[in-house]
Order: C-alpha cells, then structure tokens, then sequence
C-alpha cells in the first residue's frame, strides 16, 4: 500500500490565471532582467499596527512579491524565527480575519504588488475552507503557499482555488524526485516554490553550490513558471546569488529576525540593501 | 478473516472517507492522511513501502518475535483481577499486563518494531519524541539493543516532572534536548522531531510514538502494538473459552488502546477508549480530544484535536504526562464517529484514586496513564454482573510517577 499517483484529472487549467497580478509582476521584472526579491513577513507580528505599517510600505523599500505569514500555534516546518514571530502575532490577538483585513487594506492603496498568503491548514479549516478561499480573493490575495497540504490532499481546494484567481503555489523540495514533479506542478500556479536545503526556515545559512543551479535548470525543462528559491538567504551576497539562477529570492527568517531585535525602520533597511544586492547581480 | 474495520485506512492513509475519493467536503471526510511537507513526502512514501515489505517477510517478522519473547518477555500475562473485582462487585476484570514488558509499558512493543524497520532500511541514526518518558526510554533501550546513535525530544515541562525517566535515558546513551517552545510538552517534542527529521532525511529514522502522525505512522504503530489483543484474545479463549464483554484502555494518542481493540474489531466485544479529564472537562483544563475538541489538522493527520475557535492548538492538561496531548489516533477519531468503540474521561482525581485501589488491593502500582483506565473499568464492572468479562489494559508501570503520586497521595511524606 503505497502512495497513490496524484490525481490531478479534476483540475480546470481553462481558468489557469495568465493574466493576474503575478504573471503581470514577472512579465515586467524579465524585461527588466531582474530577479524578483520575495518577502516574507508574519502577519501581526509584533502586533497588528506595526505589522500593517511595514506591510505598507514593504514595496517601497523594493519588495517585488509579499509573503504574509499566516500565524499558527505549532508550525511544524519552520525555524524558531517563524515560530516566535507567530507567538508574539498571536498573543497580540492576530487571526485569519484580521490577516485578510490587512490584505483589503493594503490593496487599497497598492494595485500591483502581488501578496501570496503563506501558512497552515488547520487555522483555514477552522475558519471554513470555502469561506476562506472566497475572503482572500475578496480581500485581493493572490496565492497560498499551505505548507501541511500535499498535493495528493490538495485537489479539491486547487481547483477551488483556481476558479477564484487564487494560485496553488508548489513547494519543490530537495527530496522531491522526478517521478513526482509532473503532478505537483499540474497544480502549481503563479510560481514555483524552490526549497533550497533539507530543513526549516531560517535553520542554516543558504551555501549556494553548483548542485542547485543544475537542479533548478531541471526545474525549469519541466515547467513554465517562474522559480523562486527560498530558506536561508539572510544577506545582499546570498541574494544576489540565487538572483543569478532563479526567478526570485524569497527571503524571511532574517526579516522577521530583524523586525524582532530593531523594528519597522531596520526592518525596511534590510529589504532595501536585499533589493539593491538583487538589482546588481545580473 | 475479512474485514472492512480491519483492513483499513485506505492507500491514501485514510480511516473512513478519504477526501482524494469523494467530493472534497471536508466536514465529511475521514481521519488520518498524510498532511506534511514536502519534504517529507517522499520520505513517508519510502517508509510505506518499507514497511509493507517487512510485514510480509517472514524473516523479520521471525526476528521480530524473537525480541519480542526474549527481549521484551512477551507474552505478557492476561491476570484475574480477583480482589478488584470483589471491590466492585460486578464482572470479572482481567488485567493485560503491559506493565510487565521490558521497561515498563507497552511503549517498548512499537519501538521494538520501528527499530528493526529503521535498521533494515539502513538507518543510522533514530530520533522519537517522549511526553512521559515511557517512549523515549523505550527508543533508547531499542538504539542501544541495535547499536544506533538516538536523540529524545522532550517537552521541557516534561523533563521536570519524570525526572527517573530521563536519568533512564541517559543511561541508555541517549541524547535528550529539552523542549522549550510552546507549552514545553508532548506536543512541542513532536514539533520539534519533525523538524529535526526534516533537516536529517538522509539517514535518520523517526520512531513516533503513537498511532497518529503521517500515514503510515497510525497503522504502522497500530499493527507493532497489536499483539496486545491477539495475546488478550488467545489467553482469554484459552483459560475462559469465551471472548470479553468489554475492553477498556486509556487514550492519549490511545496506541495501547488501538494494540488491545485491534484484534476485536470485528468481533461482538465492546470497547472503551478512557481519555484524560484533568481537573474536569468542565474546566477547560482536560487532555480529552475526542471529548472535548473537534476535528482538525496537526501533525500530519486529520483528527480530533483541542483547539480554539481560531483553529489554534490548545494546550492539554492532566496529571499524567502520556496522556497530556491534544490530538488522539485518527483510528481512534473514526472508531468514535463510526461507533464501533465509546470514548468517555476520567479526571486526575478518579485517576489517582484508582492508583491506590489497586495498589492495596492487588499489589500492583499502575501507571497513572493506566489508572484512568482502571478508573472506568471500575465503573463498569460495578453496574455490570458476575457473568460479564472486563479487560482493561495495564498500560504500564507506575515507578516513574512516584513523585507526582506521592505529592497527591501522601502529602504529609511528600514533604518530609
């Protein structure tokens, strides 16, 4: 009794999203020959105010794509970063309502910057997976990014997904083998999530080897989306790095690190040097 | 023997509807299934069929009971509980004396199972997680059986309170790392396992403790605890010529209880899974996640858990350290909502009653985690006649609880 083949038959790629707001954000930044730079940031962390003004002002400081973290009381797959950001968010009384009034407001004033929302299942579920789906594509979300919801589990509320113009983000991990990535990308949309190493966020510092590079050309024979690489880039060298051979450069344990020890302001500085790192390296 | 209760979950992991086979509606789902990372996807898939490999060898499942009988002494005895029940008066009680076994609980059978698995997929390094210690001296004892290099996550809290335990493990050459986010116990321990499992893929096997976590960890488990039931079944037919009435076992994440109700399931014999009440189900302050919580998702499956109406994890409260997690068995979750098997709680108070019951009574300190057990049994058996059989499972040992029993029990020597 083994793992079954995915099942991705039930999916409708007639409504695969071409023209949303993350496709249109890649399109402009491959004409500029630029890598995307991805933040990620915990949503009401250290509390909502602060949380809301550096979401506001994350592009600004030169973020292209914004994570916004969806707190969880046991995040199984992240570092302890990710973990005490979503401690202090929900001790400040964050949840998932609050979250998507961050994302309504922020849309009111920003049209183009896409925000994926990232995090776990259990708290969508709680709030009514149907109703959840509908409020995020209300509220002006782009994508999810469910860390604990494989693709073997995840058709139904892909294509749920997709007939709203939110896209399944894959996460693509150093494990994956071949033999699985058809299907997990079947249904991936907006981009693909490249895990760099083997373990959490935030838990080591990203050494960019060759092996890499060669696994994401593979990535890219397979798939037409953009790839993003992620968990532990934490400086401009690292960044400007994985900008050379990926799509875009997620970064967020040394954000949300930042934000914990100096604040919006230190927190803003980082994205600006990550961003100016990006820009120089092609 | 054919069966649809025993042939289950499904190849997706699933006990009940499996959501990949129907209309996606998630409230009609079934329990279990494999919700992690991907990077652990491919890992848990490699198990699986590890797994199904060995259960179909007769050589490891040869070596398997060679442990089983010279190591851990199975089979353990099935005992008439003769003053119990003359206490309560009503059925007969049978004790599975689970307490018996090579360090002390019925933890030691799965861990046994798990550790021949890992070293057959040529494992080198075993971590487990361990709420009362029971499981993590079980790994440990197993590691150093095999040879292996092992590392315990446990709950701070935890290590506080189960002090002998964790000397155990260290004696065994274990390494432990304390737990300190979260609440500090079981569940936190299991958090940070999974973590350590996601950064080692490569040559490090987890041996979870119960029968939750990722397919194929709940039936996994279920099968290498097993022989619980099919030993009760045996002796009972052997000594009685007839089955029990009724099974009664605690529930934590309930492995002791899947490993005696296994061999029932489709048999005329009713069974009860005892969760933890804690001060009171009443209180807010209880371990009882069929009784007091409601479905979810955590740790790889889909169960009953206790959570807040944000879908948060809530902290779970009992004095017993085994039963202080805030999920149970998706097996157990779909036993409930099938009715085959009833799931009511008892409260630390009830639990240490029982405690000393059965130490005056029959000579024998049962683990609080069992006591609840004990507890209910006696309930039953009071309403119940002569004619009718209990077996309750004496989970394990009371030695590790000593402070925490004598603190409540015997205050006036606890200070002394």
């Amino acid at each position: 009794m083994s793992a079954t083949p995915l099942n991705t038959e039930t999916l409708n790629t007639e409504t695969l999203n071409t023209d949303s707001r993350l496709a249109r954000r890649f399109a402009a930044l491959r004409e500029e020959n630029r890598a995307a730079l991805v933040t990620y940031v915990m949503a009401g962390d250290p509390d909502l105010e602060q949380s809301r003004q550096l979401l506001e002002r994350l592009p600004q400081a030169g973020a292209d794509i914004i994570e916004l973290g969806m707190p969880f009381s046991d995040p199984m797959a992240d570092g302890v970063a990710i973990q005490r950001a979503g401690d202090r968010a929900l001790a400040n009384g964050q949840t998932l309502a609050l979250t998507l009034d961050m994302v309504r407001d922020f849309r009111e004033r920003d049209a183009d910057t896409p925000i994926v929302l990232m995090g776990y299942l259990n708290p969508i579920q709680r709030f009514g997976e149907d109703r959840f789906l509908q409020a995020a594509a209300d509220a002006g979300v782009d994508g999810l990014i469910l860390v604990d919801l494989p693709p073997e589990h995840g058709v139904a509320l892909t294509a749920k997904a997709r007939d709203l113009g939110l896209a399944r983000i894959p996460l693509v991990a150093p494990t994956t083998p071949p033999e699985r990535l058809p299907a997990l990308l079947a249904q991936g949309d907006g981009f693909v999530y490249r895990i760099a190493f083997n373990g959490v966020t935030g838990s080591q510092r990203l050494d960019i080897a060759a092996s890499l590079g060669d696994s994401i050309g593979e990535l890219r024979q397979q798939i037409s989306l953009p790839v993003a690489v992620g968990f532990g880039v934490r400086d401009g060298d690292t960044a400007a790095a994985v900008a050379r051979i990926a799509d875009a450069v997620v970064v967020g344990s040394a954000l949300v690190e930042r934000l914990a020890e100096d604040g919006v302001e230190s927190a803003l500085a980082l994205v600006e040097a990550l961003a100016e790192a990006i820009q120089a390296a092609r | 023997m054919s069966s649809m209760t025993r042939d289950i979950p499904d190849e997706n992991g699933f006990f009940g509807a499996s959501p990949n086979n129907g209309d996606g509606n998630q409230q009609q789902h079934g329990y279990g299934g494999r919700y992690v990372a991907e990077t652990l996807m491919p890992l848990i898939a490699e198990i699986e069929a590890a797994y199904d490999e060995a259960r179909a060898d007769p050589a490891f499942q040869s070596r398997l009971q060679e442990l089983q009988r010279d190591y851990v002494g199975r089979a353990t005895p099935l005992y008439f509980a003769e003053r119990l029940t003359e206490h309560f008066g009503g059925a007969r009680i049978y004790l599975k004396r689970e307490d018996l076994n090579h360090t002390g609980a019925h933890k030691i059978n799965n861990a046994l199972g798990q550790g021949l698995l890992a070293q057959r997929m040529g494992r080198k390094r075993l971590i487990a997680e361990t709420g009362a210690g029971m499981h993590g001296v079980a790994v440990a004892t197993v590691a150093a059986r095999l040879g292996l290099p092992c590392v315990i996550y446990m709950g701070a809290t935890d290590i506080e309170r189960q002090q002998p335990n964790v000397q155990r493990m260290h004696l065994l050459g274990a390494e432990i790392v304390p737990v300190h986010s979260g609440t500090a116990t079981l569940k936190d321990a299991m958090n940070e396992a999974l973590r350590d499992w996601v950064a080692h893929v490569d040559d490090t096997f987890y041996i979870i403790g119960t029968v939750a976590g990722p397919a194929p960890y709940p039936r996994m488990v279920r099968d290498f605890q097993s022989v619980i039931g099919v030993e009760t079944r045996e002796q009972l037919l052997a000594t009685q010529g007839r089955l029990p009435d009724t099974l009664v076992a605690c529930v934590g994440g309930g492995s002791n209880a899947m490993g005696l109700f296994h061999a029932f399931l489709d048999d005329d014999v009713a069974m009860v899974g005892v969760e933890a009440a804690g001060e009171g189900l009443e209180s807010g302050r209880h371990a009882a996640s069929i009784n007091g919580g409601a479905p979810g998702i955590l740790h790889g499956n889909r169960t009953y858990l206790l959570q807040d109406d944000h879908g948060q994890i809530l902290d779970a409260h009992s004095i017993s350290a085994g039963l202080d997690y805030p999920g149970v068995g998706p097996e157990h979750a779909y036993l409930h909502d099938s009715g085959r098997a009833s799931y009511v709680a008892v409260t630390d108070d009830e639990a240490l009653e029982a405690v000393g019951l059965c130490c005056r009574l029959e000579g024998i300190l049962p683990a609080l985690e069992s006591a609840h057990a004990l507890h209910h049994a006696g309930r039953l058996a009071a309403a119940q006649g002569p004619d009718q059989v209990i077996v309750v499972c004496l989970s394990g040992r009371g030695d590790k609880d000593m402070d925490t029993i004598t603190r409540h029990l015997m205050p006036e020597e606890a200070e002394s």
